[in-house]
């Protein structure tokens, strides 16, 4: 077992950074000194052991296929790495003079335009720090455009079931009411049910499109023109968009707001759970409300950041983007090309339709139609047969080092499994992909006692959280503590 | 391009889906194909991508100048054993540690890192990350306003600016009035006068930054006093973390939520981003906390495991009743800055944080020596601080700039009454040729300034 970085060390290991300068209290008054340090003395030497030792007990997409749905697990290219660390980008400080850091914002509003004619937005602010704080900036715009109207009687988020599982917590920050809409058999957004939730008081409707099914709304023009009709406004979360890039675009089926996630669409690496990137576009009636600072470029060709707009909602975060995250996706961008980034949708579309008719004989695949870039699957039938569940083929596929897809979401189909293989996946893989599934399918038919005791390779096996939620619950195990 | 199809790999999947062409298959409905060219340059090679962006970077000068500035992003000395480690690929292209069996590595590291917030802040527990310092106060306020069923907070005018603005922007959005105590003498924040009391009055929160905006070391426990009596929580927002290397810890000053930002340890300045917001608070408060948390429990073989708990409280389980709508956060970020706590230790962050001291009192002793500087403030104060200049603060950082020194923060951008007044920042990394380099230049420019009035 791996100790604690806590319970490692000795007082005094450890290189020396700085030359000696003294003691604290040479400096400040005592009182303003704090009583001790407890932190762990260690050698560079056991910290790099420990930290090689732990990323050896990480699936990551360099490792392992990872076909977690809608979260696009792309392949993250180097290139995006060696650029991302030149010191001319690392070691620019945010409140270097404009007139120093031409490049950076020459590249800022290159993105910005980029995404705008990729996603039909009239602008972008570069500004939010992932696809959860893009929502909340988009719901700030959204509450700000009707005050400004004076329509302060909306109140109402529209979201539909198969929307992204963040939407109504987000809606939730700005004091919205979320009313939920079903979707149809056929997995899409129920139109009737959505116009008859329209009236006054609808601020806004936030959908994804593709929809967590992994299907496209096709009627999503008629209920564009429906909330509009009824005052409100259409927010499209990005977290599908890997679907869509360079085939159609948000601001043509008439959405008013929109947010991208750079780390998934745009191949910034996910990091174990960020940080990514979640800009947010806006037609031409919403962009004056977008965040600021924003680049502008003066006739002269020059670059800078201006502080704000009259109606802007303001900053989101204090300084003006996750900067270094952009620098990954633009360069991505670029050797892409809008060819290139349309091919890799098309490919992202073909993998998931692949691995979806090979499935099809192993699991219930709901919905006829064919998917976009990822689809769900149901052990329904499975677990009715056998008593396995879509957590049990999840954890099974584990052992064969393969990542366990989104479980148990969307709601609107039991015992889930949401399959995203993404464009960067080779026809092998996704093979092999299937055949493991099918012989864990086999397992549960001919041993379904088996099944709750996977995975059995894994670093650990499943844990209890039952019992930390509850210590957790009293502020208890989030933290060493030194006790045993 | 990274896909690896053939020709012929798409031709045999189109016949297992039956699909005639890879077009048809991922078409959008009728109507909604784009019809006009995209504004979009065209795919460069990538050796042309590599020179494109190189290009790019070497036109920010900023990042090769003296820099003296601070204010929110400080340029430290990162290990090389921080980068080399950190960016391995099993935990740069991992997500979210959702499958504990698959992820302990990250999962063992956030509960590393939530013990060294814990520990560096004296306070109880911690989250895994969030967005950055000036997310941290936005959230931090709303765990107080929930505990205290209070919709006003008191902020004090000394905390960093940029973050006052990111929290009026949520405010209005969510309906909590701000109101601001204002900045008293020595540049630190008026909590005595009969006015602050009023301001205080039905707070939910009392908020003060130490180090402050302007370097000075606050009194907060004589704001956690204050806050204290009329019912309101009070949050330290902490924006230099390299000071609690040294100084006195929030829990030692009676706050009951820490927040702020740990960019200083072991990520770049990087023009502003990504950084690693934290927060950390009282036992009482944590199913208040917002976003991940990551806890200690076994395996079903009695192993030792880490897993996400708490997950009631979060957005993709509680939905519009989360306490946050936070999902991704900075967990690549607070492993830097794990991996830096690690390999500099006790002994490392005392010794570096005392430098920074040093580094920063050789540099005011200098620049107050230059004829015309006065200072602004006796207040104590970590390594930033605050002088005024015999002329605009903004005049003067521009004749700097063009001798390849960035003199520091023009303070007026956010105070208007300080229009001469620059605000400097040394680390350890600032040597004494820099600082005699840049005295040197800063007396001569102020010469010539006043000598062409």
């Amino acid at each position: 077992m791996l100790s604690l970085l806590f319970d490692q060390g000795e007082p005094g290991r450890g290189s020396d950074f700085v030359a000696p300068a003294g003691k604290p209290e040479d400096y400040l008054s005592a009182g303003l000194l704090r009583a001790g340090l407890p932190l762990p003395d260690l050698a560079e030497f056991e910290v790099t052991r420990h930290f090689v030792a732990l990323s050896h007990r990480n699936f990551s997409v360099d490792t392992n296929f990872y076909p977690l749905g809608s979260c696009t697990m792309k392949y993250n290219p180097k290139l995006n790495e060696a650029v991302a660390a030149f010191p001319g980008f690392a070691d620019l400080h945010p409140y270097a003079p404009d007139d120093a850091a031409q490049g950076a914002l020459e590249m800022m509003w290159t993105l910005e335009r980029t995404l705008s004619s990729l996603f039909g937005m009239e602008a972008f602010s570069l500004m939010p720090c992932a696809g959860a704080h893009g929502e909340v900036t988009a719901m700030l715009m959204a509450k700000a455009y009707h005050r400004e109207r004076g329509d302060e009687k909306r109140v109402t988020c529209i979201v539909p079931d198969t929307a992204h599982g963040t939407n109504p917590a987000s809606a939730a920050m700005v004091g919205y009411k979320v009313v939920s809409i079903p979707s149809t058999p056929q997995g899409r957004t129920d139109i009737g049910a959505l116009r008859a939730a329209l009236d006054d008081t609808v601020a806004v409707c936030m959908m994804t499109n593709p929809n967590t099914l992994g299907l496209f709304e096709d009627d999503i023009v008629e209920m564009t023109k429906a909330v509009h009709d009824a005052g409100g406004l259409m927010y499209y979360d990005g977290a599908n968009a890997n679907a869509i890039v360079g085939l159609c675009r948000p601001g043509d089926m008439g959405f008013d707001l929109m947010h991208l996630n750079l780390h998934k669409t745009f191949s910034v690496p996910h990091g174990g759970g960020g940080p990514g990137a979640g800009p947010v576009g806006a037609s031409a009636r919403l962009a004056p409300y977008l965040p600021a600072p924003r680049v502008v470029k003066d006739a002269g060709g020059v670059f800078s950041l201006r502080a704000s707009d009259a109606k802007s909602i303001g900053p989101v975060r204090v300084f003006a983007s996750h900067f270094i995250a952009l620098v990954r996706a633009y360069a991505y961008i670029i050797v892409h090309g809008a060819e290139g980034l349309r091919r890799n949708s098309e490919l992202a579309v073909l993998n998931a339709n692949y691995v979806r008719a090979k499935v099809k004989d192993i699991l219930t695949v709901p919905y006829s139609d064919h998917c976009r870039h990822e689809f769900v699957c149901s052990a329904e039938v499975l677990k009715k047969e056998t008593g396995a569940r879509a957590l049990d083929l999840a954890k099974g596929l584990l052992d064969a080092g393969i990542h366990a897809p989104t479980m148990y979401w969307p709601h609107v189909v039991p015992e889930c499994l949401m399959i995203e293989p993404t464009e960067t996946e080779t026809k092998e893989t996704l093979d092999e992909f299937v055949e493991v599934l099918r012989a864990l399918v086999k397992q549960a038919h001919d041993d379904p006692a088996s099944m709750q005791e996977l995975p059995l390779h894994t670093y650990v096996r499943r844990v209890d959280e039952a019992q930390v939620g509850r210590l957790a619950n009293k502020g208890i195990g989030l933290r060493w503590t030194g006790e045993k | 391009m990274h896909a690896p199809h053939t020709d012929r790999d798409v031709r045999e999947m189109l016949d297992v889906i039956g699909a005639p062409s890879l077009a048809s298959l991922a078409a959008p409905p009728k109507g909604l194909e784009v019809k006009t060219p995209f504004d979009v340059a065209p795919a460069l090679p990538e050796s042309l991508a590599f020179a494109h962006l190189a290009r790019l970077a070497g036109a920010n000068s900023g990042a090769r100048m003296t820099s003296f500035l601070g204010a929110g992003a400080y340029r430290h000395y990162q290990p090389p054993a921080v980068p080399y480690l950190a960016t391995r690929s099993e935990f740069i292209t991992a997500y979210t540690p959702y499958q504990a069996e698959a992820s302990q590595g990250s999962l063992q590291a956030i509960f590393e890192w939530q013990t060294y917030v814990c520990l560096l802040t004296g306070l109880d527990v911690s989250n895994a990350s969030l967005y950055d310092g000036s997310t941290a106060l936005v959230e931090g306020v709303i765990m107080a306003s929930q505990a205290t069923g209070r919709r006003r907070v008191a902020i004090s005018r000394c905390v960093h600016p940029g973050y006052r603005a990111v929290l009026d922007t949520y405010a209005r959005g969510m309906g909590i009035e701000v109101v601001e105590l204002p900045v008293g003498a020595d540049l630190s924040v008026d909590m005595k006068s009969a006015a602050v009391k009023d301001l205080v009055a039905g707070a939910g929160a009392v908020i003060v930054q130490s180090p402050n905006f302007f370097g000075c070391i606050e009194d907060v426990a004589g704001a956690a006093a204050l806050a204290k009596s009329a019912g309101a929580l009070t949050i330290q927002v902490i924006v230099e973390a390299m000071s609690l290397g040294v100084l006195k810890t929030p829990a030692e000053s009676g706050a009951d939520i820490a927040l702020g930002e740990m960019q200083s340890f072991g990520l770049p300045v990087g023009y502003g981003g990504p950084y690693v917001g934290f927060i950390a608070c009282t036992k009482e408060h944590v199913r208040r906390l917002p976003g991940r948390l990551v806890g200690e429990t076994h395996d079903v073989d009695g192993r030792r495991a880490f897993v996400l708990t708490l997950q009631g409280r979060e957005q993709h389980i509680r939905r519009e009743l989360a306490s946050s709508n936070i999902c991704t956060n900075q967990a690549l970020c607070a492993l830097f800055a794990t991996i830096y706590l690690a390999t500099v230790g006790a002994h490392g962050l005392r010794s570096i944080a005392t430098a920074n001291m040093e580094r920063a009192r050789e540099l005011r002793a200098a620049v107050l020596a230059v004829p015309g500087i006065r200072p602004s403030s006796e207040a104590q104060y970590f390594n930033e601080f605050v002088v005024k200049a015999p002329l605009p603060a903004a005049l003067l950082i521009e004749r700097m700039e063009r001798r390849n020194f960035l003199a520091g923060v023009d303070l007026s951008r956010w105070y208007p009454d300080m229009p001469d007044a620059l605000l400097m920042c040394a680390t350890e990394l600032t040597s004494r040729e820099d600082i005699a380099a840049f005295t040197g230049a800063l007396a001569t420019e102020i010469n010539d300034a006043l000598a062409a009035v």
